[in-house]
């Protein structure tokens, strides 16, 4: 049997076992993407080479003796904003075509200590600005479940790779839901670690208060692995936390969710949300009831603003983290003719260079910063976000974990909210308090919807610092609903690549 | 122009205030790992942080903070518990992130003084001058803009940017506003850079030499009618780059602004630039149409929370004060309060402290920096210091010391150091400048006089002591004034009996 259908965790143990080689499996997957990323367009870079090199380095460790990494060997999609040395990394933007990083981010520093075979760099949003993926300077990438569909955004490279069966694990980066929304309408499972639980360094900034890497696979278990894998202290980020990494993988093997209270919270259910997204939800409580879960509805009145306050924070922090975009030392340029002045040139390249949603963005952000406005604007949302804080601080009181829906909606068509940022912000209505106030994040898979047969995603908040908690109720739920289903959700995608 | 200083003075009193950055002398910079050695080549002391490259994240050097801390405590300051970085947005081709990461409205060390003494014509008296704070920041890059007709930006045919100064740790400390030096506050400033130069040295944290940009000064001075009590409208003078400039910066913008005033004219904000040729200021950016930077706290750098203890630890660490150092060298000099006065004044007391410690005599090394060297240098309008150093004074003091010199040959060595033609050795061996030691020599010259004078000689031989005059005058012209006339004098006398 081909690796590809396989989850990390399987390939990991028939590697150990000698079953199979990492050369072996890294070319079936780079077959696999040969075959169906034409259709998917997940990948914006494929490393072929330096993956199989990357694999054979493996082999021969393991030929040698030597005890390797749980991951040594396992292949890994990697979202295009991460730097990796001497490969292109765009972040979906035209403004960065043909740069080539002189540095590993901290997470591919990991990532290549622990042995795991990075395939190449993942489709997204232009610097992860987006739910649909539909930003990206270099086309958008295909939902796997339907063609003609969003893979969520901003990491809809990450997710769709995944639910193609191009690569087992994947990094996203999640602002304010890139990870788990496009984990959730491709029936993939997508972790926002607590913020400060991976370091940054590396990961191109968009809102750097709110930015956090996490991993991304087609099950919990998988995602605890990769977690444990990249998170840690790391002195060049200076917000990362200084602690030790907690047993994630323990956490998803527990299956148990005995005395536990899932909270969950009022306002993110109800009007807005689709019928089968709800009726998927609800089944998936039942299950935790059934598996001895205590259910208390929490209530969070700040969440309203959450979304106002995030498009005025984000956008901010955004307007001065592409300001280093200005063609003088990476990246193209534009117009430089020998006659024109730098700061003709900058205009030029950033007007050309930038897409526009990120315009839009970073014209919105200047003006909240601007002299006169920011009390008003950036020193309101940091209230809000203090406010949220302290939303989720009385929950989590009354809770050990919080759920909702992770979207109000099943992937839409692309093309259907392109022209409409305000509904496109939406999306994101569930996923961005959970980066407002840096707590932990995950959506995982909790059926498809009645009307559409899409993916549903359902969202597992845990208290900062305490990521163990969402894989624990995450594992316990994954296996009670597969036990339902039978079967994994992932295994009625359609066929693809049948060429 | 129609006012000079004197008339400025008696209609309108100026108001002061001063800023000063500093360099600090960490051997990494503010935020990342790099050198900071004054001189390498360009763009050799560089990494993706400190080249803002995308992805990249600071992380704050802890010896630039206990620096800032010294600082802090040696001009009486507050420190705070809690102070932030934040970032102050604006493009310029050398700032590599297009903003500067710099404390603003939440600095290390507020609220501190520093007293300094100067020469009135009622005696020495005393200023307090006001510190209103003392912040951290990263310095640019450097530009270096090629042809074109003003040197700068706008016009120049091409730029040239060396980014190994982008980064390196800048303290800078602001002064209150400083009323009521009236006449003196050419002197006031100055002697206010001069003394916190001092401090900085002692303190060891920077090399605080002016003229390589390690102290630099921005002056802002304002005037307003006497006994008006308005406050007039400021200019800010950069590129302040010695102590004289200093004193003859403020002055110079005293009797521009009078002038302006007097001719109807207004006092516009505005940065202007000093010129060391001409003394005058000229026009730089207008300030009126203020740039707004767009400050907001650097959400990558966590706030810096320095613990009571070690502030505590690095107040007991502080150095003797320069003012109790200055004391106590003139007290074991035994130098009276005008001529210690008159060496700090000129700058010139660590260059004869050098000196001293070189083993030249404190009175000697005195009256050669203060008299012949300051003659010299006040003709080519160029400081004592930058013509000879002080091991070459004290070797010429040793050598007349020796009596290898005389005080007149003595002048002529330091002429030759001076013009560039060696060491005191090297001068003396071209000029062949030797003192004529050797009695069979001088003896030879005597006696040559005596044949020559014969009457003289005779009246000599008679008693008639003072007619040597003529006789050692023969002999030392005919030894080109290199013989030791105090020697000559006891040989001949000896010679003709008379000894």
């Amino acid at each position: 049997m081909s690796s590809i259908f396989k989850s990390a965790s399987a390939i990991a143990e028939s590697l150990s076992k000698g079953e199979s080689s990492a050369v072996e499996v890294a070319q079936e997957h780079l077959d696999r993407i040969a075959a169906v990323d034409g259709d998917v367009h997940a990948f914006l870079y494929i490393d072929t080479e330096g993956a199989l090199a990357q694999a054979a380095d493996i082999d021969k460790r393991r030929a040698a003796g030597e005890r390797l990494p749980a991951l040594a060997g396992v292949p890994l999609a990697l979202k295009d904003v991460m730097t990796q040395q001497g490969i292109p990394t765009t972040c979906g933007s035209k403004m960065l075509e043909g740069w080539r990083p002189p540095y590993d981010s901290t997470v591919v520093t990991k990532l290549k200590a622990n042995g795991v075979v990075i395939l190449g760099k993942t489709n997204m949003d232009e610097f992860a600005m987006g739910s649909s993926t539909e930003n990206s300077a270099y086309g958008p990438t295909h939902n796997p479940w339907d063609l003609t569909r969003i893979p969520g955004g901003s990491g809809g490279g990450s997710a769709a790779s995944l639910a193609a069966f191009e690569a087992p694990l994947a990094i996203g980066t999640d602002t304010g839901g890139s990870i788990r929304q496009p984990a959730a309408v491709t029936g993939t499972v997508g972790v926002k670690p607590t913020y400060g639980a991976v370091s940054r360094y590396g990961l191109v900034a968009f809102s750097s208060s709110l930015d956090q890497a996490g991993p991304c696979a087609r099950n919990v278990l998988d995602t605890a692995l990769l977690h444990e894998a990249i998170a840690g202290y790391d002195p060049k980020d200076s917000t990362s936390i200084n602690a030790p990494v907690g047993k994630m993988v323990e956490a998803a093997k527990k299956l148990d969710v005995k005395g536990m209270k899932i909270g969950i919270v009022k306002e993110l259910s109800g009007d807005g949300y689709q019928a089968g997204v709800k009726t998927r939800f609800n089944e998936a409580i039942e299950a935790l009831v059934s598996a001895g879960a205590e259910i208390v509805e929490v209530s969070a009145p700040n969440f309203e603003y959450a979304l106002a306050a995030y498009y005025l924070i984000a956008p901010s922090e955004c307007s001065s983290n592409l300001a280093r975009f200005d063609s003088m030392r990476y990246g193209i340029r534009v117009g430089d003719n020998g006659e024109r002045g730098a700061e003709e040139v900058m205009r030029m390249t950033r007007e050309l260079g930038f897409g526009k949603e990120v315009k839009r963005r970073i014209i919105l952000g200047t003006y909240a910063l601007s002299s006169g406005y920011y009390d008003a604007y950036y020193g309101s949302a940091q209230k809000v976000r203090t406010l949220i804080k302290q939303d989720f601080d009385a929950a989590f009181a009354k809770a050990d974990v919080l759920v909702s829906p992770t979207c109000p909606t099943t992937a839409f068509k692309i093309g259907e909210k392109a022209d409409d940022p305000l509904a496109m912000y939406l999306n994101d209505i569930a996923t961005i308090p959970v980066n407002m106030a840096g707590i932990g994040g995950m959506s995982l898979p909790c059926g498809l919807a009645e009307e559409d047969g899409l993916p549903v995603g359902f969202q597992i908040m845990s208290p900062a610092m305490k990521d163990e908690l969402m894989y624990q109720v995450g594992g316990t739920l994954e296996a009670a609903l597969l036990s339902q289903w039978g079967k994994p959700l992932l295994s009625s995608v359609p066929a693809l690549g049948a060429k | 122009m129609t006012l000079n200083y004197s008339e400025t003075i008696e209609k309108y009193e100026p108001t002061l205030g001063l800023e000063v950055h500093v360099e600090l002398n960490t051997k990494s910079k503010m935020f990342c790992g790099c050198a900071t050695e004054f001189g390498a080549s360009p763009n050799t002391q560089t990494c993706p942080v400190c080249l803002g490259l995308p992805g990249s994240l600071p992380a704050v050097n802890e010896k630039a903070i206990e620096s800032s801390i010294l600082i802090g405590l040696a001009l009486n300051c507050s420190i705070a518990p809690f102070s932030r970085f934040a970032r102050k947005n604006y493009f310029y081709p050398d700032m590599p992130k297009n903003f500067q990461t710099s404390q603003y409205d939440e600095p290390i060390c507020v609220n501190g003084y520093l007293d300094v003494t100067i020469d009135t014509d009622e005696g020495p008296k005393v200023y307090r001058i006001e510190i209103e704070r003392v912040h951290m920041e990263e310095d640019t890059g450097k530009s270096l803009h090629v042809g074109g007709a003003t040197g700068r930006i706008h016009g120049a045919e091409y730029s040239l940017l060396d980014y190994n100064r982008a980064g390196i740790p800048l303290v800078e400390i602001v002064t209150k506003m400083i009323p009521g030096t009236d006449k003196y506050a050419p002197e006031v400033a100055k002697a206010y850079v001069s003394e916190l130069r001092d401090i900085l040295r002692s303190l060891g944290v920077s090399d605080v030499k002016m003229e390589q940009g390690s102290l630099r000064c921005d002056a802002n001075v304002s005037l307003s009618p006497r006994g008006s009590g308005t406050l007039g409208t400021r200019s800010e003078t950069k590129n302040v780059n010695s102590l004289r400039s200093v004193e003859r910066a403020v002055r110079g913008e005293m009797i521009r602004q009078a002038n302006l005033l007097e001719e109807g004219g207004r006092v516009i904000q505005e940065t202007r630039h000093f010129q060391e040729e001409t003394g005058l200021t000229r026009s730089g950016r207008s300030k009126e149409t203020a740039e707004d930077y767009r400050y907001f706290p650097e959400p990558d750098l966590v706030p810096v929370a320095p613990a009571a203890e070690w502030i505590e630890t690095l107040r007991a660490s502080l150095p003797e004060k320069p003012s109790t150092l200055r004391k106590r060298i003139q007290e074991s000099w035994g130098v009276p309060d005008k001529e210690m006065a008159a060496m700090v004044n000129a700058d010139l007391l660590d260059t004869v402290v050098e000196t001293v410690d070189l083993g030249a005599d404190p009175t000697k090394a005195r009256s050669w920096w203060l008299g012949e060297i300051s003659r010299i240098a006040n003709e080519s309008d160029v400081t004592p210091q930058s013509l000879i150093t002080p091991a070459s004074v004290a070797e010429v003091i040793a050598l007349i010391a020796a009596g290898e010199l005389t005080d007149k040959l003595a002048r002529q060595v330091v002429e030759g150091v001076i013009k560039g033609e060696g060491s005191p050795r090297e001068v003396i061996e071209k000029r062949g400048l030797k003192v004529v030691s050797d009695d069979s020599a001088l003896m030879a010259a005597i006696e040559a006089a005596i044949a020559s004078q014969p009457d003289t000689a005779e009246r000599i031989r008679g008693g008639n002591i003072p007619a040597a005059g003529a006789l050692i005058g023969a002999v030392m012209k005919a030894t080109g004034g290199q013989a030791d006339a105090a020697k000559v004098r006891e040989l001949l006398l000896k010679h003709l009996g008379q000894g």
